[in-house]
This record gives structure tokens, sequence and C-alpha cells, in this order.
């Protein structure tokens, strides 16, 4: 069986019409495999959703009781039959709940890895290289000039700017699910144990996050009054930043969490002050680490920059071409694209070029 | 050198000058000598040496890395520095990852069954990279007391370079010895070390920090006033540990030895219309506020016989380097406050022509030619071993005046006093000082200073003694067209504004974009107008919003500008020279603002003019567009 015919790319995202279900599809589908709940993956509407426990647990947070038709929860590891096909799900390293699938036919092998990273993250299972035929890559940050760098120097940063500026508040914008909770267990792991305030946005998923893993003390940004602020690390989606909802803090310094900060006109566009590198997917060193360990003899690349990573992939030997499913995209971009749609005079922070 | 490049890294995203000063002198604080006396040597720009060239930095990143990643990667990033510090292998010193915070279990698991995840595969160069070997010379410096790379399998040490390093070899380093040097130190540095290097080292360390103002952090260490560092800067070199030992109390103040430091000097303040009411014309004396740059000039003999001159900016920076035909001139003992002005056969050019003399890299004898530097004697701070500065200003003006006649320097002469009987003829002098002997210097002219003629020479803006009576600026009605959020405290504000003229085009009417404006509003008006862009946007671009502007809907601007000139780099072909919002038009109709032929016709008035430089600052251009009176 011909790869191309096992996995295929469609507008609704990629379909395995052997098995009869999509992959994180971008439409509404009777059967959909879903690789983690960051929302440009997991949307609402489909007839039946397989997932990871903590996906489809996140996703009813999101999206509410009815998101889908019926939903079935599936373990790291398990295998399942569908319909002559052989699915599993492996962690990614990426978020709470986030899987790669794996998809088996007559021998061949095909892992769609979803968003992924391959360094230490407190907050969610490890990745697991899964040996396979074809492997599916994001190429989020696929450039050589992203690399996201020692975690624990970026978190100094964060710590030190707290210790000198001990009157101002550090609003650290940060994707929601994912980001947020991943820098408050760094926080804690740096020793940092004052009260960490979240932007109403937050509190659901973080709630959900710290019933499994200790993130101290932690609270909502509107029973704080502004004293308690001063010198105090308040998370916020990235979209909140610059928004008039940050007036109410003192001297507020703008911080930002993600890979992009790595680039200075980047940060320096989105007027962040304080910016850190840290990201929740692979940077190059990484990408470039995985691909060729999987032992792929092929490469499908999506979203990102898939065009570096396809000639690099040229230059190891490796058949790689780009997979052009539309509708992915870096988490903060849709967050900030969903917040878009909020009212027109609800506050937006730039969106990222795709 | 890693601390130093965080601190160049934080300074250079922090808006705030206060923040920024924070920073710094916790950098002081914290950083053992020598390591912070040649920051602030790189931080003052104390230091010379020969700076690299980028296609040297091409060259090692050529030879490091894939030319199509470099090329997608450069023309990703924008920057070359920064591409060349992000994409810099670090094959040679694996940095290993931290164990996990978490506990239990996190990291790369599974598969090195397959031969394949190891903790930084590096990448594999596409030629190999130079690799140290017996015959090298060994590496530059010992290591840093920070920050050294943990060592993992590797016999040659990369390790991280501290400053002291850097700076003391550029400054014997060879030419051919340089990229070999370079390459090492790349090595042993992290993604931000690396950028901060390359910035040194191509001489482009833009970071947005006066000199003076890191003297005033190195003076915070020990209380002291800024000033105090500045007499004894000249007579201290990097990496300044007795001014480090003075501040922390360790030792005596240095001796402040040198012929030629600076004073920091006396500044004014700007006049209103009421402030007149309280002051007597009798106790002033009246002088053309020139449109040049304020400079010190200051010379004398070292105790060693040796003659030194320097020629400082308002904020202290040394800008001697780029002047050596006033420097030649500059053969008196003391200290001179004036105007920095080009003269070219006698006559006073515009600023703008002074700029091209400014942002040139060599000095050429033929920029030295067209742009001959004069200095415009305001003031008389030292004389020989005297420190006039406690004297009345009539006393050091009338040994100034001395001064100037016994030297007998055509490029440098005393500014003039304006004759004036009262206030209605300063404002007229003001209005027109060709007729009261300016001549035709007229258009260098920016307005006019009062200065007390009891007043001592004090540091800062004291009240009352200075003024500064500055020429109407022109007006003109304009439409706003796009808003742009501005930066710290003003980062949930719309507050940097590009507003536009009409002029006609293919379908009718259509507005260009003349300008942008970021001041000039107070913070009621602000909200204002931030309030009107939320309301009034019709387009989103990143973090700028267009707002609505047609002849009916719109929010017109009266915006006031100290002059215009022609720009190619302007679709509306003209640049305004320090426009900004003067009052908010929420009356006026877009559709009645002004149109870009205003502006043209200004500036064609204005070339008909000589010597203005093509710059509209001519007193016809002024009468009929100035604001007031």
């Amino acid at each position: 069986m011909r790869p191309e015919s096992l996995l295929v790319p469609t507008p609704a995202g990629l379909c395995c019409p052997e098995g009869g279900f999509h992959i994180d599809p971008l439409r509404p589908v009777a059967r959909a495999v879903i690789t983690h709940a960051h929302s440009d993956h997991a949307r609402a509407g489909h007839g039946a959703v397989l997932a990871t426990d903590e996906t489809l647990d996140l996703m009813r947070l999101r999206y509410g009781d009815h998101f889908a038709g019926t939903t079935q929860a599936v373990r790291y590891g398990e295998r399942l039959a569908i319909d002559g096909t052989t699915v599993s799900f492996h962690p990614a390293g990426h978020v709470l709940g986030s899987a790669q699938i794996r998809v088996e036919r007559d021998g061949l092998v095909i892992v769609a890895s979803g968003d992924y990273k391959d360094v230490p993250d407190p907050t969610c299972a490890p990745f697991e290289l899964v040996p396979c035929d074809v492997f599916i890559s994001e190429a989020t940050f696929g450039l050589p000039v992203f690399r996201h760098g020692d975690i624990a120097t970026e978190i100094g940063k964060l710590t030190r700017s707290l210790a000198l500026f001990p009157d101002r508040a550090h609003l650290v914008g940060a994707y929601s699910l994912g980001k947020a909770q991943r820098l408050i267990a760094l926080l804690r792991a740096a020793r940092y144990d004052r009260p960490v305030f979240l932007h109403g946005a937050m509190e659901a998923i973080t709630g959900y996050y710290a019933a499994r893993l200790e993130l101290g003390d932690l609270r909502a940004v509107r029973d704080g009054t502004k004293g308690e602020f001063a010198g105090a690390v308040v998370l916020c989606p990235p979209s909140a930043l610059g928004d008039r909802w940050t007036r109410r803090f003192p001297d507020p310094i703008a911080c930002f969490a993600s890979g992009w900060m790595r680039i200075r006109a980047r940060a320096r566009q989105r007027g962040v002050e304080l910016p850190l590198v840290v990201s929740d997917h692979c940077d190059w060193d990484g990408l470039t680490r995985v691909i060729p360990a999987t032992g792929a003899r092929e490469i499908w690349l999506t979203h990102g920059a898939e065009e570096a990573l396809v000639h690099w992939c040229s230059t190891r030997g490796l058949r790689a071409k780009p997979l052009h499913l539309v509708g992915y995209g870096d988490e903060e971009e849709v967050e900030v694209l969903e917040s878009a749609t909020a009212g027109p005079d609800q506050d937006i922070a730039t969106g990222e070029p795709a | 050198m890693n601390r130093f490049a965080a601190l160049l890294d934080r300074l250079a995203y922090e808006p705030g000058r206060t923040a920024k000063l924070r920073q710094m002198t916790d950098y002081f604080r914290t950083t053992p000598d020598p390591e912070r006396g040649f920051a602030l040597a790189a931080l003052t720009g104390a230091l010379s040496f020969q700076h690299a060239k980028p296609g040297l930095i091409r060259t090692l990143i050529a030879e490091r890395t894939d030319p199509v990643l470099f090329e997608m990667s450069y023309d990703y990033v924008g920057d070359l520095s920064e591409t060349v510090a992000l994409m810099w292998p670090a094959s040679a010193s694996p940095r290993v990852r931290p164990p996990s915070p978490g506990g239990g279990g996190s990291g790369v698991r599974e598969a090195d069954d397959r031969g394949g995840v190891k903790p930084h595969a590096p990448e594999r160069p596409f030629t190999p990279p130079h690799s140290p070997s017996a015959t090298d010379p060994p590496p530059p410096g010992k290591g840093e007391e920070e920050a050294a790379s943990p060592l993992i399998g590797h016999n040659s040490a990369h390790l991280t370079p501290t400053l002291a390093d850097v700076i003391t070899t550029l400054q014997t380093l060879g030419k051919a010895e340089l990229p070999r040097t370079l390459a090492h130190w790349l090595d042993g540095l992290d993604e931000t070390g690396r950028w901060a290097l390359l910035k040194l080292v191509t001489g482009g360390l833009r970071i947005g920090v006066s000199a003076r103002l890191a003297k005033t952090a190195v003076a915070a260490l020990g209380d002291k006033e800024p000033d105090e560092i500045e007499i004894l800067w000249p007579g201290l070199s990097p990496p300044y540990e007795s001014l480090f030992a003075w501040l922390e109390g360790r030792a005596d103040k240095p001796a402040a030895e040198d012929p030629a430091s600076f004073r920091p000097p006396m500044l004014s303040h700007a006049i209103g219309a009421d402030d007149f009411k309280a002051l007597d014309p009798a106790d002033f004396i009246a002088e053309w506020k020139w449109d040049g740059i304020r400079v010190q000039a200051a010379a004398g003999v070292c105790p060693d016989g040796r003659r030194v001159a320097r020629l400082y900016s308002r904020t202290g920076e040394d800008i001697s380097a780029s002047f050596p035909d006033l420097i030649e001139v500059l053969s008196f003992d003391g200290a001179v406050d004036g105007e920095l002005l080009i003269v070219r056969d006698g006559r006073v050019q515009s600023f703008n022509v002074l700029q091209q003399r400014l942002n040139r890299k060599a000095v050429t004898a033929k920029l030295i030619t067209e742009f001959p530097a004069h200095l415009r004697a305001y003031d008389l701070l030292v004389e020989g071993d005297e420190d006039l500065r406690d004297r009345p200003l009539s006393e050091r003006r009338a040994r100034l005046a001395a001064m100037v006649q016994t030297l007998g320097e055509p490029r440098i002469d005393l500014s003039a006093e304006i004759p004036f009987a009262d206030w209605d003829a300063l404002a007229h002098a003001r209005a027109n000082p060709s007729d009261v002997g300016a001549g035709p210097d007229a258009e260098a002219i920016e307005g006019v200073m009062l200065k007390r003629r009891d007043a001592p020479y004090l540091p800062g803006r004291p009240k009352g003694l200075w003024w500064k009576w500055k020429r109407d600026p022109f007006i003109v009605d304009a439409v706003l067209m796009y808003a742009q959020r501005g930066h710290g405290k003003r980062s949930s504000y719309y507050s940097d504004y590009t507003f536009g003229l009409w002029r006609a085009g293919e379908a009718g009417d259509e507005l260009v974009p003349v300008g942008k404006a970021y001041f000039g509003f107070t913070d009621e008006e602000l909200l204002k107008i931030d309030r009107f862009v939320r309301q009034n946007t019709v387009n989103r671009f990143g973090p700028v919003r267009e707002v609505t502007h047609d002849a009916e809907t719109g929010l017109v601007f009266e915006v006031a500008f100290e002059g215009l000139q022609r720009s190619t780099r302007h679709r509306s072909g003209i640049a305004m020279r320090f426009p900004r919002v003067s009052r908010l038009r929420f009356d006026k109709p877009p559709g009645e603002a002004d149109r870009l032929d205003t502006l043209m016709t200004m500036l064609d008035a204005a070339e008909q003019t000589p010597s203005s430089g093509g710059r509209v600052l001519d007193a016809s251009a002024r009468t009929g567009k100035r604001k007031g009176g």
C-alpha cells in the first residue's frame, strides 16, 4: 500500500479512507481522531471523537459537554483496530494529553505527530519516539534561527526582573492551554512561591491542571487589588497584552513567552519588554533531531516553514514534501484570531503572519 | 560576556529611563572588576578598535552552515548579526539540559536502540569548522567567572570569553587573526552572547543608552551625582577600577588631572506668554538660538606638557573624532559652551546641511572641505585654571569676548547679542531676524535665548535664569490615517499616529501620508484619540490600525512642525522636521484639512531663497503659514 493512500490530505484535514476517520479535522466530520486540545486541532461539532482522556476533558472545558456526538477515550500505547487499520496514541510532549497518532495497515506505519517537542515539560508526558515509515511533522519553527535555548535561563530572566522591579506587575502573555501552566510549574521549580495571578480566560484550564499537578498559590486577577499586583506574575492570553485590561496594573512590564520571541523584530513589533523564549514546539535542533531518529524514509511537513526543512531533509537523503493543510498554525496566532471575532472594540494583539 | 550580553539584551527592549538605570546599576553592583569596567567603556562608547566588517561575519557563517538555509534565515530575520548569532552551530560546546524540574520521567525517552535521539545531536556543518589543534595559540581568556559551559566529552575547551578578554584582545589583534578568534569566541557563547559580541565587534551597539545615562547608573553605585563622574571622566580609562573603588568607598576619589574634562551644561526653559510679565528686559541679554548642535569645547595642557582638546555633546559624549578640523583650532586653555555649526562662505548653513556631515562614518578631507565646522561661542566656563561658573554671565561674556578676539580664529566667533529695548522689540527681532543684523544667517536661527545678566553657570535646568523663545512652528491641518500602539507605559494606547494631506488622485481627492507624530498631546487628549481610534477602526495590520478617513468622517489634527525637506523615501515626496500634534480638531470635517500643495508651495518658495538648503524656514513662508504671531 502506498502511504498516499493510507492518509490523504483533504480540505477537511488529513483523512484515512480505509479507517473512515480524519485526524484533527478542520470541519465537522463523522469520525475524528484528535491529537491535542489546541483549538486549531480540536474543533467542536464532530460525530465521534477519539482522543486521550485529558484531551477530551480539555475540549469539554472549552466547548461545553456537547462538543461531539460521542467520545471515546484512549490510553497512550493502546492499540485500536479501526476498519482494517491499527491506530495507537503516543505522547507528543506538547501539552497535557497531547499525542502522536500512529496508523498502521499491512505493515506500513505512518505517524502523524501533531504538535510536539522532545524536551522536558513537567506538565505532560514526555515525547515518545515512534519508529515509522512516514513521519508527519509540524514545521512551526522550521528555520535554523529558532533555537529555544535553555529554559532555565529564560525563567531566570523573569525571576531576576521580579527581583529588580519589585514594584512592577509582570504581565506574562502565554497561550492559555499548556504554556501558562508550564510556566507556573517552571516558576515553582525555580522556587518562586508567591501567588501567581490568572487572567479570567485561564482560570478553568489552569484549575484542571492544578488538580493533577502542584501549581502552588493561584489567584484570579479579578479578586486581586492593585497593591497585590506589585511585583507579581500575572498570566494572560497574548491578546490581552497591550489591551486596556492592563491599565489596572502598577507600571506593568509586558512579557511574552513564545518561541517567536527569539526574533527581536517580532518581540519589538509587539511591544514586548521582556521576551521569554519558551515554546511547546520543537526548535530547529529538535526537529532535525527527531525527524531522522524516527527512521522514516519519507517526511511530510505541515504548518510552518516547511521549505527549509524540505531542503534540510534533501541534504540528508530523506524524501520530504510539504502537506498543504490549511488551517493549522501556531496556537498564539489562533488565539489572536479567536479574540478578533469577539467584537469590534475588542482589543487584539498582533496576529503573527502565517 | 554572557552577563554583559544579558544586560544589553534587556536594555535593548526596555523603553523607560528609570528602568534602564536600575538594570545598569544592578549590573555594575553585581559584576566584578574588570568586567564591569569594560562594560562601562562599551556603554559610553569609550572603546576604539578596528571593527569587523559584515563580509567577515558572512564568511564565517558560510563556512559553517548551508547557504540555502542561511539565506532563508537571513531573509526571515533581516539582521545579519542576529541571524548569525542564532544560526551559529553549537556543536563545539554542547550545553547539557538541566534535569527535569518536575521530576519523574520527563525528558526524551525511548529509541536509542534505533541509534537516534541523543541530547543535542550536533548539526553537521557543510564545511568542517576550524578545529583547534596543538599548533593553535591558546584560546584568549581564562573563562568566565559566571557561566563557563560544562564540558562533556570534549578535549578542546570552548570557554565563555569574558568581555575583558574580548576587548583587550580586539585592541591588539591583527586583522588576519580576527576571523579565527571571533569564531572561537562565538563557539563559547550562547545565542544572546553571540548577538552581543557581533554587535560589539561590528560597532553596532545601538541600545538606546547614552554615555550620560551609563555614567548616571555608575554614579548611583556610590550615591554620587553624575556630574562628579563627568569631571573625573577624561582622566580615567577602562576598566575604571579606581572609579569603582571610590564609588564603593574602598578608595579616595581619583584625581581629575585632565585639563579638558566635560562640565555639565546649563539648559533653558521654554518661555510662556505669562512669563514675560514677571521679567524686566533690562535684566537680560538676548542671543540668537542657533539651529546647530550644542557643544562644549575644552582644551588645555596636561601635567606632562601634552596638549589636549576635546569636543563634547551636551550629554557629554566625546565627539572630537568627528570634527578634527575644529579640534585643531581649539588653541585656548579653558572650556567654552557654544553651538557647532557649518559655515560656508561666511554663511551659517541650516541644520539639514549639518546633518549631512554628522551621519558619516569616515571623516574625509572632502567632507571637511564641503562642510566646514564652526564654533559659535556662548559662554566661558573655565579659563586657564580659573573656574568662572560662579561669576555672573556679564563677566563671563566679557572674558569670552576678549578670549575669542585674542584667538583670532575664523572658525570660532562670539554669539552676537541682539539689541532690544523691550519685549515687543525682541518679539519683532525673533519674527524677523534679518532686520536686526542676523543677515544671511537668518535661516539657521531657531529663535532667541534670554539669559539673566547676573546668572551664574549652573548645571542642569535651573528655573528663571535662561529662557528659550523659539520661533513659532509651521502648522498644517492633517487627517489621522493610521494609529499604532505605543511602547512601555503607552503600550495599551494608540499613541503613534500617521497623518495625511489631500491631493488629487485618479479617483478624485485622496489622502497621502505626510508624517508621523507621537507627542504634543496631553494625557487627556491621548485618551480621547485612543477612544476614537478604537471606535473608528476600518482595518488592522498587526499592531497598526487604519482609522476611517474620508471627507466626512475622521479626525483632524493640527500638526506643528519645524521645517520641510524633499524626500524620495516618502510617498508624499516631503519629510517634516519635528512634527507633533498641537491641537485636536474634532470640530473640523476631514474634507477641510490642508492639501499637500500647500506644503509644496512652501518648499518651492524656500528653494527660491539661496542657502536655505531646500528647507522651509525663510521669512516669507513663515509669515504665510506660521502659527500665532
